[in-house]
């Protein structure tokens, strides 16, 4: 993904940053110009607490370019407690560990890579809650 | 919308056609599309082109132009998008340029030459492009990973298994085995689908339809003009499209595409026919989770009984209703961009009683669905062959 396209999603990406409707209080995720409930542009930046649940999810065996650090992988889509749905990695768990339901928290991690020479990317992936950020 | 007509179709046999490039798998299709309705090319007043990515597949766009003249076929011509929907679409948009009274009669051409690129991930990642490329793909989701959200889902929520679904497979691919154009012609056992390895867990190889290469063409006119072409044309009565969001998890269901519901509500009320009317279906099964949703999107079995549907026979070829006679994508193939005209394209023989062995009994109305993505679009088509 070109330096560009990444940059301009960072705050999304690196913090789980939405839009919330100033005017009809609509919650986005992830941030948008205008608020096509209500159609206005007054959208204030809107810190996602970070928390959810598994909604529904894959283990992935064959993924896209950059992908193929950790294979597999989990995929799934989180619902966080605020409403908005997204797609995500999910680490930290083993593949019989993981259920619809469980609760998850966001997690700052390593994406893609791009070859040997290209921009590492960084920003979400979700673990399980409680997950300790530095394992003994 | 007045009746479309179809008069003659070509297409390629489905396969990984290294020796082959774009122009000449399309050459084929169109050349013998030309042959079946015995028209002159120079009464084909504009040409539609539907293909998902030859820009990343082979470095080429603008193929509107690339294909026509090649053939020889030098009307304007047009490019149509919406991924895996992009046949079934460039065909709508056909139709309604001749119900516009812009043109008599017009050529239809899908294409996808996909073997161009020769790593899986370079496919992966193409394919990954009718997804939100930046909140899915790039977050590391592929296509059989969509799916595989939805299938989870759905054996969630209704408890269906991986044997209904891996019935899909066996199902379509018996049918693929009489079907002389498909890449996979071969029937497979319930063991070797459940037993294939792991693309994107509960999704396995044998779910997923393969990665081909091939063209297909059809020739549609006005009803006034059918019987100059052909006396057997085949008749287009209703149409219908869906467009939801791009991305999974912004829709409103996992387990059902509201895309499918919208298109199949505009294409049966146009058509005055009932799910209970239908014959015999060519549906997009790019994976069989997509078969098992479609059949409960379009009311033909109750929510969440797809699966037991298909296991209990009810979906197989002259049983209570045929469900992709021609294999499906899962044995006929995908060549994503040709996909919706190759299911016209089977409705063409079906309803002429040309498909030999795989013929199908009750053929007074067949329905085309095809999806685009993880089914942000749909488009369905309902055919007779009375006017």
């Amino acid at each position: 993904m070109s330096v560009p396209r990444f940059w301009r999603r960072r705050r999304s990406l690196y913090s789980l940053e939405g839009s919330k409707c100033a005017k009809c209080g609509k919650l986005y995720f992830p941030s948008r110009l205008r608020c096509v409930e209500c159609n206005s542009y007054e959208l204030e930046n809107y810190l996602f607490s970070g928390e959810g649940k598994i909604v529904t999810y894959s283990w992935v065996y064959t993924p896209p370019q950059g992908f193929d650090s950790s294979i597999p992988y989990c995929l799934a889509i989180v619902e966080l407690v605020e409403g908005p749905r997204l797609t995500t990695q999910v680490v930290g768990l083993a593949e019989a560990e993981i259920k619809i339901g469980m609760p998850v928290e966001f997690s700052f991690r390593k994406i893609s890579t791009e070859g040997d020479e290209g921009v590492i990317t960084y920003g979400f992936k979700f673990r399980p809650k409680g997950y300790p950020n530095h394992k003994k | 919308m007045k009746d479309i007509a179809v008069v003659g179709v070509g297409n390629t046999k489905i396969g990984e056609w290294y020796d082959y490039s774009l122009r000449e798998l399309t050459d084929e299709a169109i050349f013998k599309a030309i042959q079946s309705a015995n028209i002159n090319p120079k009464e084909i007043g504009a040409t539609f082109v539907g293909s998902m990515s030859s820009g990343i597949f082979n470095q080429q766009e603008h193929i509107s132009a690339l294909v026509g003249p090649y053939s020889g076929v030098n009307s304007p011509a047009l490019r149509v998008e919406s991924a895996c929907a992009s046949g079934g679409s460039a065909l709508r948009v056909a139709m309604m340029a001749i119900n516009a009274g812009y043109y008599d009669t017009a050529l239809v051409v899908g294409v996808e030459k996909m073997t161009d690129l020769i790593d899986i991930g370079d496919v992966t990642t193409a394919l990954g492009t009718a997804s939100d490329g930046e909140w899915e793909l790039g977050v590391g989701a592929t296509f059989p990973a969509l799916f595989a959200l939805m299938m989870r889902a759905h054996m969630h929520e209704y408890g269906s298994t991986l044997e209904e679904f891996a019935s899909v497979a066996v199902k379509n691919h018996k049918n693929g085995s009489m079907n002389p154009d498909a890449q996979f012609p071969k029937a497979i056992s319930m063991e070797a689908v459940m037993n294939s390895r792991i693309i994107a867990d509960p999704v396995r190889l044998f779910d997923c339809s393969p990665i081909s290469d091939g063209a297909a063409a059809v020739i549609v006119t006005s009803k006034e003009k059918a019987k100059k072409y052909t006396d057997d044309p085949i008749y287009i009565k209703g149409t219908g499209a869906g467009t939801d969001h791009i991305a999974l998890h912004s829709r409103s269901s996992l387990t059902s595409l509201q895309s499918t519901k919208t298109a199949a509500e505009t294409a049966f009320k146009m058509a005055k026919i009932s799910p209970k009317d239908i014959d015999f279906m060519e549906v997009h099964d790019c994976f069989t989770i997509a078969e098992v949703i479609t059949l409960e999107d379009l009311g033909l079995c109750d929510i969440g009984k797809g699966g037991k549907f298909t296991l209990d026979g009810e979906t197989a070829l002259n049983s209570t209703i045929s469900v992709n006679p021609s294999g499906g994508l899962k044995s006929k193939g995908h060549p994503v961009g040709a996909t919706g005209l190759y299911q016209v394209i089977e409705m063409f023989h079906q309803l002429r009683n040309e498909a030999g062995k795989r013929q199908v009994t009750k053929n007074n109305i067949g329905v085309t669905q095809n999806i685009g993505g993880s089914g942000a679009t749909c488009v369905i088509n309902v055919f007779s062959r009375s006017d």
